[in-house]
């Protein structure tokens, strides 16, 4: 019996520099917990001020700052490493009967890589904070007297971060599979992994040469992106959205991983359709290549351009609801049981459903013409991100706390932190779809006085997400010490990180694991359904 | 899969220990191998974002390209496409010579490669100084008169960005090609294991590669 990862070795220093897979996901687990907190302390201020039409307590210019740090916090710090680079880590090297990823170092560079842009892009907070938003379109990035600059550094050296994590995860897939671990036997998780790693591969350098180049605007005038020395803005947005359009998916697509592995593992049922979800998270992959142009339908780009960009995007709306058929299919006639984990990929389906759905309204170009930075716009991406995102992220944080740290989490503490989290949330956002409807635009300072009554409805859920996320995260550090211990597989689930003891040992495998087929839950013998 | 022991593998007739996690060094091999061809595609499409924005102005500006372009010193420009491709040369005989354990001659060949960026260099920047002297700089810093064309300035930001980037390249490749050199010296390459002479080769080639496109595309218009 070799000891488990945690205990393998002690003090900090260990873990600082441990080249293990595990370790490794868990830092980057606290890490981006911790971004995750900053932004939604930062997105509580931000309720706070709309609490009232005028002013509330902040001046314009901090609630431009607050705004685009919540966006640039969530973004980059939060959301685009969250779950690839903590649950990835973890799990990608057990799930496919492996001892470490392909590349160790480069795995702990990353983590410090994504640390150096985090502290540059506090460094811009510290120098006086930037309010361009999230997206930095020019020509005002280049004009405001803001630390872009700094920001743009932190942006560029985080993407670094995303390209080794996406660049170890492709060669670990491709190259340490366990004998006998063919393509079409890995969890989907590890396929959706697959499809985000991808793409941080593909479009992230584009970011990095972008942010470049607004670097280089400022600081050496090349007007790439400046009328006046014949360069043109648009091109920016088109630069930007070209990645910032399939990190839309490096977003969400991890997320529909996790859906995948709780779903069945919860109804005790073979997943329906496991090749039509597998291959959707490659087809999402490569449309999100396509539909940048989506962002820009009052831009000035051409009505050719934004026809196929809007035909391109009901296209890819396609695979994603192949995979919501297919999660529904797996639940029926399963024997379904309500945990925590299975509480939150629920909300997952159902909130992310609207988002998707949401989404069709504005690739409609006529409506979108209406509803452009919008409420509307905010409320939509905020289902997808938050509804659909941070859902899984939460479905994947329960189901895998008792392998990750040997603890299992109280299970009633978490059910209401879930119901208060979806009670919240819709509270929330629900709202700002009518308020975008209504034409409330986004960003703005003040709004109109008859626009007051929702958004104090709209603060008003944005603290119950609070609570239910105080609440969680209490009872999760609370577990660590005084939870009960956990078994080797407590919910019955069938892939190959609960075939090894919580938590996992060193060197993963005591034994070579034995592979078999994904999901063998069967079918119930009662069951009408077939895959 | 079979050991758990802290058992160390090392590569025949060198001081390389195999990672743990790989099961043997052909396995290790193959996965650098793959992971920097990936690395080499991220490569591509960061000066992707730049060959669009040339595709794009030049669209927009096809004269002021060619008025711009004839400042350049195309003999200068074809001078280092001579030198980069002869560099490439040397740095598959390099390879080659790594692969075969003939470390003397993968040694010398390193340098020649060395020697060849350095000369790159060299001759790059006796080019920017001409151009900083005659004001042929960014957009906004451009003074230069003698191109009868308000937006010039444009075609040498461009200019310098491109080939400032692909500079920057060409320095990290001359300290990956410093390291490999230094490690032949000490003896720790043979032909069981060669990989960071592999790798730096292949990286090398693509930073000569992005100059084969550069060099038309910037000095010969027209």
């Amino acid at each position: 019996m070799s000891t488990d990862y945690l205990n393998a070795k002690k003090g900090i220093w260990s873990w600082l520099t441990t080249l293990d897979h595990k370790r490794i996901g868990i830092m980057y687990l606290v890490t981006t917990l911790l971004f995750f907190t900053t932004g939604g302390i930062l997105a509580l201020l931000i309720r706070l001020e709309h609490l009232t039409h005028d002013k509330t307590f902040f001046e314009p210019d901090l609630y431009n700052k607050l705004f685009t740090l919540h966006g640039a916090i969530m973004v980059f710090m939060f959301i685009i490493p969250n779950i690839p680079a903590a649950f990835g880590n973890f799990l990608l090297p057990i799930m496919i009967g492996a001892k470490d990823v392909a590349f160790p170092r480069l795995n702990l560079i990353s983590y410090y890589v994504l640390l150096a842009g985090a502290a540059l892009a506090i460094a811009s907070i510290v120098v006086g904070g930037v309010d361009t938003g999230w997206t930095f379109y020019t020509p005002y990035s280049i004009r405001t007297g803001t630390a872009v600059v700094l920001m743009a550094l932190g942006v560029f050296v985080m993407g670094f971060s995303s390209i080794f994590t996406g660049l170890n995860f492709v060669a670990t897939i491709h190259k340490m599979r366990a004998p006998g671990m063919s393509f079409h036997q890995m969890p989907l998780f590890l396929w959706s992994i697959y499809a985000t790693a991808i793409i941080q591969v593909v479009a992230t350098p584009v970011i990095g040469i972008t942010v470049a180049l607004l670097v280089m605007e400022r600081v050496f005038g090349i007007g790439f992106f400046d009328p006046k020395l014949g360069g043109d803005p648009v091109l920016f947005q088109h630069f930007f959205w070209f990645y910032s359009h399939p990190a839309v998916y490096i977003m969400i697509v991890p997320g529909m991983g996790i859906i995948s592995e709780v779903i069945p593992a919860f109804s005790k049922k073979t997943i329906f359709g496991y090749k039509p979800i597998a291959y959707s998270s490659l087809a999402i992959a490569f449309a999100s290549f396509l539909v940048w142009g989506h962002h820009m339908f009052v831009s000035g780009q051409s009505y050719l351009s934004s026809l196929l960009f809007s035909v391109a995007t009901i296209i890819i709306g396609v695979p994603t609801a192949i995979k919501i058929i297919n999660w529904t299919v797996t639940m029926y006639k399963g024997h379904v049981s309500w945990e925590t984990p299975m509480l939150y990929a629920m909300s997952f389906i159902f909130m992310f459903s609207i988002g998707g759905l949401t989404g069709l309204f504005l690739i409609a170009l006529s409506v979108d013409v209406h509803l452009h930075d919008t409420y509307f716009v905010v409320a939509h991406f905020h289902y997808v991100m938050m509804g659909g995102t941070v859902m899984a992220m939460l479905a994947g944080l329960h189901y895998w706390w008792p392998k990750m740290f040997g603890k299992m989490y109280p299970e009633k503490l978490g059910k209401f932190a879930c119901l208060l989290i979806f009670i919240g949330f819709n509270t929330t956002f629900g709202s700002q779809f009518t308020l975008g409807y209504l034409g409330m635009p986004r960003r703005y300072y003040n709004y109109q006085p008859r626009f007051e009554p929702l958004n104090q409805l709209s603060t008003l859920g944005s603290w119950f997400i609070g609570a239910g996320f105080l609440i969680t995260f209490s009872y999760l550090i609370w577990s660590l010490f005084k939870g009960q211990k956990a078994p080797q597989n407590p919910w019955g689930a069938k892939s190959l990180e609960w075939e090894i003891p919580s938590p996992p040992p060193v060197e993963n495998f005591e034994h070579e694991p034995k592979i078999t087929e994904p999901y063998p839950y069967g079918i119930p013998a009662h069951g009408g359904a077939h895959d | 899969m079979t050991d758990h022991n802290a058992q160390v593998h090392v590569v025949e007739g060198t001081n390389h220990v195999i990672p743990h996690h790989y099961e043997n060094a052909f396995h290790e091999f193959d996965a650098s191998k793959f992971g920097m061809w990936l690395f080499l595609v991220t490569e591509i499409l960061l000066f992707g974002g730049l060959f669009v924005a040339y595709t794009i102005f030049r669209g927009l500006y096809p004269e002021m390209f060619h008025l711009a372009h004839e400042e350049l010193n195309k003999g200068l420009g074809a001078l280092n496409t001579v030198v980069l491709l002869f560099s490439s040369l040397t740095m598959a005989l390099a390879v080659g010579y790594a692969q075969r354990t003939e470390r003397a001659k993968s040694f010398n060949m390193l340098v020649i490669t060395f020697l060849c960026a350095v000369t790159f260099l060299v001759v790059k920047f006796f080019e920017y100084r001409h151009k900083f002297h005659e004001g042929l700089l960014p957009a906004k810093f451009y003074t230069f008169e003698g191109i009868k064309h308000d937006k010039a300035g444009l075609f040498y930001s461009l200019y310098f960005m491109m080939t400032g980037l692909h500079g920057i390249h060409v320095l990290l490749g001359m300290g990956c090609i410093g390291w490999v050199m230094w490690r032949t010296k000490r003896g720790d390459f043979n032909k069981n294991y060669f990989t960071p002479v592999e790798l730096t080769g292949l990286y090398w080639h693509l930073v000569d590669l992005i100059w084969i496109f550069l060099f038309p595309l910037l000095y010969l218009i027209g």
